[in-house]
């Protein structure tokens, strides 16, 4: 689609106020490269990669890691159907993340790896430097645990 | 809609070819707040450009921490962080003719091609063929999906894409450490000063006393600043940056009102340039905190840069270097337009400004490593995360030394 109606050359005064100088992006933009050149060689998908709907293609070089999987990785190929300026981009990425925590205790759990919480929280670091802090968060949680417990308790008891 | 059902055709049909199995070991992030270390598989050369680099020396950035809080999205289960290392090169693709098996070498955070048309016009960290997941953002290693998926350097080794235009032989006789810091760090404070436009006889205010902070201050002189302000509510931070950078210091926390104070050390006129070096983790204002970092209603806590756009004099600058969320931050853009202030911001382009940084810091004028004040074993990198980001034992930078 061509927007173009007239040559913007004939325009009267076309270009005259021109200062070079007038460029906030100097010095981090060297505007002398103006030209398109040719792509990089394309690096072949050997996993699923999720792609922005604002690109035409895979870029050049990509990540491989974590390709996505179980209920996040339905959520991220939703939020893939949509451009980065709406949210229903980004909202359904940042519930995925959440889910993916869940998701992959399970499966820790199920490969019989039971995360020691304490040491990945970097919990020793926090005994070691912060003992107030750790014992007030352990004391909030596990007021929070009991209290959750006792009132599930009082409505299966109803 | 279409777009994506093209890319897995595209997955599809490629053949799936065998991953080798030899392990390594690698930090590995669990969720929010958990991460420790794991063996995963070497990474393999997967491209014509690609390297394999062991890595010798990983930092954990400021920015990191906005991952390990869980703040970005598309952090998935399983990555591997670190966008700051220095290494050895053990293997090169085809394509790769500048290096050698056994260089030691810098590795710039940005993943550049270095022949797209941001890369040709010096902006590496907008390059354009190394982040199929956004387009605003260009590829970071290690800093999630969100910027292209790739693993980071916190490992025994990485896959180095672009490793012709990246990654920079360290000089004979240049520490290690102030290699490693040219990576990000130093860059990073360099430019969010040269982004600040700074002329002789200017007043320039830094929000953060961080790493990049630290050498926003220090940089500032570079350019000819009269007077360098930090503003930070960590007093051994505030303590250090008054040393290192030679600067007014001042703790948010004992004033009520920072931008107030910061008029009438100003002469009630404002800084000519305000910095914000801080980004999506500020504190300093409830309702920034409750909806940026509790509810996640917005891309972060915006308080630094909130409080830079209403410190900055009339058609000041104001220079971000904080790194935000892709959503949206609530600040004051009424007060831009009625300031006529500028704001000016990007991810550093390593590669453009390295050439210069080498040689301030080979001549002695810039000396990053000494903000290195903890150094931890990979194993320890549970304890690593918390202690920066719990800003305990007056930490200030990490390295994970391997």
């Amino acid at each position: 689609m061509n927007l173009r109606t007239k040559d913007i050359y004939v325009s009267e005064g076309w270009g005259i106020d021109e200062n070079k100088e007038n460029d906030p992006t100097y010095p981090m933009r060297n505007r002398e490269y103006t030209k398109v050149p040719s792509r990089p060689e394309q690096q072949i998908a050997r996993v699923e990669i999720l792609q922005s709907n604002e690109r035409p293609h895979y870029t050049a070089v990509f990540g491989e890691t974590v390709p996505p999987s179980g209920i996040s990785g339905q959520l991220r190929r939703y939020a893939f159907q949509h451009s980065e300026s709406r949210y229903r981009h980004w909202l359904p990425l940042l519930l995925a993340d959440r889910i993916n925590v869940v998701e992959e205790l399970v499966n820790d759990i199920k490969k019989g790896n039971i995360p020691n919480l304490f040491v990945e929280m970097g919990g020793r670091a926090l005994w070691k430097h912060d003992k107030r802090t750790l014992l007030m968060k352990t004391a909030r949680y596990t007021l929070c645990t009991v209290a959750a417990f006792w009132l599930i308790g009082r409505v299966f008891k109803k | 809609m279409l777009k994506c059902k093209l890319s897995l055709l595209s997955y599809g049909s490629h053949p799936k070819q065998e991953t080798k199995i030899l392990p390594m070991k690698a930090m590995n992030y669990r969720g929010p707040f958990r991460v420790r270390v794991d063996e995963k598989p070497m990474p393999e050369i997967l491209h014509p450009r690609d390297a394999i680099v062991q890595v010798t020396r990983a930092c954990i950035c400021g920015s990191d921490l906005h991952l390990y809080h869980g703040m970005v999205p598309d952090t998935r289960v399983g990555s591997t962080f670190g966008h700051e290392f220095i290494g050895i090169v053990r293997e090169l693709g085809s394509g790769v003719t500048n290096l050698k098996v056994g260089d030691r070498v810098l590795v710039p955070f940005n993943i550049a091609c270095g022949e797209c048309i941001f890369c040709v016009q010096g902006l590496y960290a907008n390059c354009h063929e190394s982040n199929t997941m956004s387009t605003a953002a260009g590829g970071i290693f290690g800093y999630s999906h969100l910027a292209g998926g790739y693993d980071g350097g916190q490992a025994e080794y990485v896959r180095v894409p672009y490793a012709d235009v990246g990654p920079t032989v360290i000089p004979e006789g240049m520490d290690e450490e102030d290699a490693l810091l040219l990576t990000d760090v130093l860059p990073t404070g360099y430019q969010a000063a040269e982004m600040g436009g700074i002329q002789k006889g200017d007043t320039v205010v830094v929000f953060g006393a961080g790493p990049v902070g630290i050498m926003a201050a220090k940089c500032a002189w570079l350019f000819g600043a009269e007077r360098v302000i930090v503003i930070d509510h960590l007093e051994y931070r505030l303590d250090f940056v008054k040393n290192y950078a030679n600067c007014e210091v001042y703790n948010f926390k004992s004033i009520e009102d920072p931008v107030l104070f910061i008029k009438h050390i100003t002469n009630w006129l404002g800084a000519d340039v305000c910095i914000d070096a801080v980004g999506s983790d500020a504190c300093g204002n409830a309702l920034q905190t409750i909806t940026g970092k509790k509810l996640l209603l917005q891309a972060g806590a915006a308080t630094a840069l909130h409080w830079a756009i209403n410190s900055v004099k009339k058609g000041g600058i104001v220079s971000v270097v904080g790194v935000y969320g892709p959503t949206d931050n609530l600040i004051p853009i009424g007060n831009v337009l009625n300031k006529g202030i500028t704001i000016r911001a990007n991810q550093t382009s390593v590669k453009r400004l390295l050439p210069k940084l080498m040689q301030h810091v080979q001549d002695g004028i810039l000396s990053p490593k000494d903000i290195i004040t903890h150094r931890f074993a990979l194993e320890e990198i549970p304890d690593a995360y918390r202690i920066f980001s719990s800003k305990l034992d007056e930490c200030i930078k990490p390295v994970i030394v391997l």
